[in-house]
C-alpha cells in the first residue's frame, strides 16, 4: 500500500480519532501514515455492532413479554453473551442461562445480583429495570 | 510531573513496548519490536470463540511481544500482578510517585476515552500510564494520536475486569537496560522463528497451512447458513483491519521491519522479501475489500471468489517466507 492509497473515509466510528498504518512512500521505503477510516472496516464494525443491538432489541421484547429477566437485556446492551458474562460474574453458564428466565431471576439472593451489578456496573435499580427505549448507555 | 514522549503507533503491544524501551534509553521503533518479537502468525482456532465467533489470529498470544522482546534481547522485564484491585492501584500510583511510567493490561470495553463502536470486550489491550493529575491517569495509549486520560475508578475497573485474558492488573516495565543490543545477532533468530511457524508447523489450521484450510472452509459454507456465514466473513475483516495492526493483518508492519532489517543487515535479499509481503499485505486488503462489498450488498455474495483470493494471500505468503529461510541469515 502506497501513502497516497491509505483511505480516508471519515469513519464515524473513529469520532474524529486517526488510526496509523504502514505504507510506502514516493521512494518505496516505509513509512507510517494516519487513516480517518477505511469503508470496508466501516461496514464490518457496523455489522458486529448491529448484531448486538439486534440481540438487544429482541431481548427488550422477550422481557415486556415477561419470557426473559432483564439480565438477558443487559447482558446483550453491554455486548455480552452468555460465555462473557459468565467470566464477567465468576458464574458458570448454566447458571446464568438459568438466571435469564424471570421467575429464577425474582428470586436470586443480593450477592448473586451483586455480581451482575459489578460487571455490568450498574445499580441493583438499573439492573432490574428496562432503561427507556432511546437509551441505549447503561455503563 | 513525568515528561513522556506519546508516539502514536498501529498496535498496542508493538506500541507499547516502544515506547517503554525508549523512555528507558533505548529507541527502536515498532516495526523493529514486532518483528524480533517474532509477533507474525496466522491461526484459525474454532474451538475457542470469541464473542461467537471462532478464534482468528494474525498475531501471537497477548504477551509474546513484551516478551519475545525481552528474551531476543536480553532485557529482562518485570511483572506484578494483584488480587486485591485497590492494591493494583496503590501501586500503580506508587510507581507514577516515583516517575516511572508503566505499561498496563486493560479491558477495552472499560477505558472512557475509547470510541463508543470499538468498545468490545477485548481484555488484552496495552497502554502506558506515565502520570497523575488529581484522580485523572495520564496515559499514552499507543493507538491514539494524543496522551489522553482516565479517571481512578475507570482504569481500576478497565485493569481488573474477569473473563478471557483477564489483566490481573498487570504492570510491567523494563528493567535496566545495560547495553544497546546488537540487532545483527537478534534480527536473523526472530525471522527464521517467524518463517519456520508459517512454513512449517504441523497443524492445520496454522500458518500457511492454515490460510489454505480457511479458504478450503469458504468454499464449503452453505447458503442456507448465509447469517453467520456472513457474520464469520466480517470477523475475518475485523480481526485482520479493525483491531489495529497497521494494515493486512500486521503484515505491512512485518514488511516495513523487513525493510529495516535489510537496511541494518545490508541484505537485498530482505529488501526483495519486503516487496513481497508488501503484496502479499495487499492481497489481505483486497479480500477485505471484496468481503466488505459483499456484505454490503454491493457485490454477489461469492463464497468462491473469497477462498480464491485467500489462496492467492496464501500463495504469496508461502513464496515470502520461503523467501526468508533461503536467505539463510545468521
Amino acid at each position: 500500500m502506497k501513502v497516497d492509497e491509505v483511505p480516508q473515509d471519515d469513519s464515524k466510528s473513529f469520532e474524529g480519532q486517526r488510526k496509523r498504518l504502514y505504507a510506502r512512500n514516493a521512494d518505496g521505503e516505509y513509512t507510517t501514515a494516519l487513516s480517518s477510516g477505511w469503508e470496508a472496516e466501516d461496514v464490518v464494525l457496523d455489522q458486529a455492532v448491529e448484531e448486538y443491538n439486534r440481540f438487544t432489541r429482541e431481548a427488550r421484547e422477550r422481557v415486556q413479554r415477561g419470557i426473559s429477566s432483564p439480565l438477558e437485556y443487559h447482558m446483550y446492551a453491554h455486548r455480552m453473551d452468555l460465555t462473557v458474562l459468565a467470566q464477567a460474574t465468576g458464574l458458570f453458564r448454566w447458571q446464568v442461562r438459568r438466571h435469564l428466565k424471570p421467575s429464577v431471576f425474582s428470586r436470586l439472593s443480593p450477592r448473586k445480583l451483586q455480581r451482575y451489578e459489578e460487571a455490568f456496573q450498574m445499580t441493583s435499580e438499573q439492573l432490574r429495570t428496562l432503561p427507556a427505549e432511546d437509551d441505549k448507555n447503561n455503563d | 510531573m513525568t515528561e513522556f514522549d506519546h508516539q502514536q503507533t498501529a498496535h498496542c503491544e508493538s506500541g507499547a513496548v516502544a515506547a517503554l524501551l525508549r523512555h528507558n534509553g533505548l529507541d527502536l521503533s515498532e516495526p523493529m519490536v514486532f518483528g524480533l518479537s517474532s509477533a507474525l502468525t496466522y491461526a484459525y482456532i474454532p474451538l475457542v470463540k470469541m464473542g461467537g465467533m471462532p478464534l482468528l489470529a494474525y498475531r501471537m498470544p497477548p504477551g509474546r511481544i513484551i516478551r519475545g522482546v525481552s528474551k531476543r534481547l536480553g532485557i529482562p522485564f518485570h511483572f506484578e500482578r494483584f488480587r486485591r484491585p485497590t492494591d493494583g492501584t496503590t501501586a500503580l500510583d506508587r510507581y507514577l510517585e516515583q516517575g516511572r511510567p508503566v505499561g498496563l493490561q486493560a479491558s477495552v470495553y472499560w477505558l472512557p476515552y475509547f470510541p463508543e463502536n470499538m468498545r468490545f470486550h477485548f481484555n488484552a489491550h496495552n497502554l502506558v500510564a506515565y502520570g497523575k493529575e488529581g484522580d485523572d491517569y495520564l496515559i499514552s495509549d499507543p493507538t491514539f494520536e494524543e496522551p489522553m486520560r482516565a479517571d481512578t475508578a475507570s482504569l481500576q475497573r478497565a485493569r481488573f475486569v474477569k473473563g478471557m485474558l483477564a489483566p490481573k492488573g498487570v504492570i510491567y516495565y523494563p528493567e535496566v537496560i545495560t547495553q544497546s543490543p546488537d540487532l545483527t545477532k537478534a534480527i536473523p533468530g526472530a525471522i527464521r522463528s517467524t518463517a519456520n511457524m508459517m512454513l512449517r508447523t504441523p497443524l492445520p489450521f496454522v500458518g500457511v497451512r492454515g490460510i489454505r484450510h480457511v479458504a478450503r472452509h469458504m468454499d464449503k459454507l452453505s447458503p442456507a447458513n448465509e447469517h453467520y456465514n456472513k457474520l464469520l466473513i466480517g470477523h475475518m475483516v475485523r480481526m485482520q483491519e479493525e483491531i489495529g495492526t497497521g494494515g493486512a493483518g500486521f503484515r505491512f508492519l512485518f514488511a516495513s521491519f523487513l525493510q529495516e532489517s535489510a537496511g541494518i543487515l545490508s541484505n537485498d535479499g530482505l529488501k526483495a522479501a519486503a516487496d513481497q509481503f508488501t503484496d502479499a499485505g495487499d492481497e489481505w486488503r483486497r479480500f477485505a475489500l471484496y468481503a466488505a462489498k459483499m456484505l454490503k450488498g454491493r457485490s454477489t455474495l461469492d463464497y468462491g471468489k473469497l477462498a480464491t483470493q485467500l489462496r492467492q494471500v496464501a500463495e504469496m505468503e508461502q513464496q515470502g517466507y520461503r523467501m526468508l529461510l533461503d536467505l539463510k541469515l545468521r
